[in-house]
């Protein structure tokens, strides 16, 4: 057969060689007609799909095991629950089919677990995602979610959810590719941080169906549907010298020319850590402490968070670790600290906003990690998260030194804060670019909303301009300006970054090797003159393309 | 018909892992229990009514069954509910 090439956008470096496997699209509202049936033939469908359902969701759990068992047991509670069960047989007795009683029931119940808000919202996806297994039972069609397969596939999807990815086999998924989403999708997200090949917004990858034989090639952004003999031998090898590049490349991050760029890993807990050390982490460039928060309903208290901290700063002796204080609100809303009901939350009272307006919070955060790292041999530095200007630097800085923190800086998420950034050096000890964050608000597009997807791309010219503002103002003060979003998991772009200013580069630990080699095959002089070229483009596929045809 | 007072002990409430362990010792017991919060009474042995009620630490429930036995599943029900199943 032809060989034919599809292209997306490629996260990681990785080629992989597999059959295609299609994740089914989400299944239509069941229509809201009168039932033919009658009630007794409708009721015997829907409780003999919920009990499978809640039968099948408990055989997965038992194989998977641990936590995912859990998880998987709590949905099976929800498919058979009584007063479910019951609300679904009021709806079939007032004449409604089988698979419209179960959608409005279970959109019923995640209706009040939605107003509850916090952590019980958060079940109301799972609700959503049981009912739709059920109805495609009724229906006899696939359920929905990621294919069970026990040999090695390729999934392809429209985009990822949470909920679909949490399950994900990596020993039987081999890449991903979407054909919505895009760079800062949670499908892209979750490969960078898995180091799995992906490309997204593979628009042409529509074509795809189940067992078409692809080679994807995350670094060229590009799928080879029907890959010849000689083009899968060839891509095997050329998968194999990259990861002896990625292997043979260790130690400090230095370009080719020994200039050096501290690498470092973004990390979530003490768990996560361990990888960071086992991955040579020279330090940890974004500790992210929402963890100790989450599902909580007030916070947690000092003695509490220091225990936590300090099994992170343990085990980095004579390293940095710069810990974000706490980042609540717009996707990670907390009920004692942010606002409900704001119409716009990511523009809302957010980051150090809610902090400041809860400074009882931030400050015992704060006494917590100072009492942690008096206790630890790690350089430990504090950054607050959505900085908008320097008055709010100043006061940051301020608490910092009072409750005994020495090294304290921002986090450059918003464009005022980059244009602003010579400002807020003054004040801040470093900065830390989120490019997340920084591209949804240069763009005003939402990171996590497919339809707006092919905005959302830290390769845009603006937002590399807008870092270009940063790095300059760090090297006028001859401050650290690192940068810890996805980005710097980007290894091409990356050197893109070295060049505009940017001294440090703190990823998910499986994205150091490849970040690391990359860095290696420029000096600086070279990697700022890539830089300068990229600025010239129009837009991210240009600035890509540059990159690749240097 | 007899009935118990409980106040909750786990530090986040009646949600998630608790609660999941609450319906299934409910269950388990073979008895109609419900549960009220604040004048609203569900089924006890339900997940989807128990997370409906949204129970946090501190909260104060009644349950309530009838049968043979009852006492005893009651007793042993509010021990569950007064024991802080989030420490760990």
């Amino acid at each position: 057969m032809q060989e034919r090439v599809l292209t997306g956008v490629g996260v990681g470096r990785g080629i992989v060689v597999g059959d295609v496997r299609r994740m089914p699209d989400p299944l239509p509202e069941p229509a809201q007609v009168n039932s033919t049936l009658g009630p007794d033939a409708e009721l015997a469908r829907a409780t003999s799909a919920l009990g499978e359902t809640a039968q099948d969701l408990r055989e997965r759990g038992a194989i998977a095991g641990g936590l995912a068992q859990e998880v998987l047991d709590a949905l099976a509670m929800m498919a058979d629950d009584q007063m479910l069960v019951s609300d679904v047989k009021n709806r079939i007795d007032r004449g409604a089919t089988a698979e419209r009683a179960v959608f409005d029931a279970f959109a019923g119940f995640a209706a009040i677990l939605t107003m509850a808000g916090g952590y019980m919202a958060e079940r109301a996806g799972d609700l959503g995602d049981v009912a739709n297994r059920v109805i495609a039972k009724i229906m006899g069609v696939p359920a929905p979610g990621v294919p069970q397969s026990d040999v090695p596939f390729i999934l392809v999807a429209r985009d990822l959810a949470p909920a679909d990815t949490a399950l994900l086999n990596f020993d039987i998924v081999r890449a991903l590719i979407t054909t919505d989403g895009g760079p800062t999708s949670h499908t892209a997200i979750l490969a960078r941080e898995k180091g799995l090949p992906a490309i997204v917004g593979a628009k042409s990858a529509e074509v795809l169906v189940d067992g078409d034989l692809v080679l994807v090639d995350a670094a060229a952004g590009e799928i080879i549907l029907h890959p010849s003999a000689v083009r899968i031998e060839a891509g095997l090898a050329e998968a194999e010298a990259r990861k002896a590049a990625r292997d043979s490349a260790t130690g400090p991050g230095r370009l080719a020319d020994g200039h050096e760029v501290q690498l470092l890993a973004n990390v979530g807990s003490a768990k996560s850590a361990a990888a960071a050390v086992e991955a040579q982490a020279e330090g940890v460039g974004l500790f992210r402490t929402e963890f100790l928060f989450l599902d909580s309903d007030t916070a947690p208290s000092i003695a509490e968070q220091a225990e936590q901290y300090e099994a992170v700063f343990a085990q980095f002796p004579g390293k940095k670790v710069v810990v974000r204080v706490l980042d609540a609100g717009a996707d990670k809303p907390l009920s004692f600290l942010t606002d409900a009901g704001e119409e716009n939350p990511a523009l809302g009272r957010r980051g150090i906003r809610a902090l400041f307006a809860h400074e009882e919070i931030l400050r015992d955060q704060l006494t917590a990690i100072a009492q942690a790292a008096s206790k630890t041999q790690a350089h430990v530095w504090v950054m607050a998260p959505m900085i908008a200007n320097a008055e709010e630097t100043k006061k940051f800085v301020a608490l910092c030194t009072e409750l005994g923190i020495s090294v304290s800086g921002a986090m450059i998420e918003i464009p005022s804060a980059a244009l602003l950034a010579d400002h807020i050096l003054a004040e801040a000890a470093f900065v830390s670019i989120g490019t997340n964050d920084l591209t949804q608000y240069t763009v005003a597009a939402d990171r996590l909303l497919g339809t707006v997807a092919d905005l959302q791309d830290a390769w845009n010219p603006a937002v590399l301009k807008l870092i270009r503002e940063v790095g300059r103002a760090g090297v006028a003060t001859s401050k650290p300006v690192g940068v810890c979003g996805e980005a710097a998991a980007d290894p091409q772009l990356a050197v893109v970054l070295i060049g505009l200013g940017v001294t440090s580069l703190s990823m998910s630990p499986v994205a150091l090797g490849d970040v690391r080699a990359e860095l290696g095959r420029y000096t600086l002089a070279e990697a700022q003159a890539l830089a300068e070229k990229v600025l010239t483009a129009r837009n991210a596929v240009e600035a890509r393309a540059i990159v690749a045809g240097r | 018909m007899a009935e118990r007072t409980a106040t909750i002990q786990s530090a986040h409430g009646l949600h998630a892992r608790p609660a999941a362990l609450f319906v299934q010792a409910v269950n388990d017991s073979g008895f109609a229990v419900t549960i009220e919060k604040d004048g609203r009474e569900f089924p006890a042995g339900s997940i989807l009514g128990v997370i409906s009620l949204a129970i946090n630490q501190g909260d104060t429930v009644i349950i309530r069954g009838e049968g043979d036995g009852i006492d005893a599943v009651l007793d042993s029900l509010v021990v569950f509910l007064e024991t802080d199943h989030d420490a760990a």
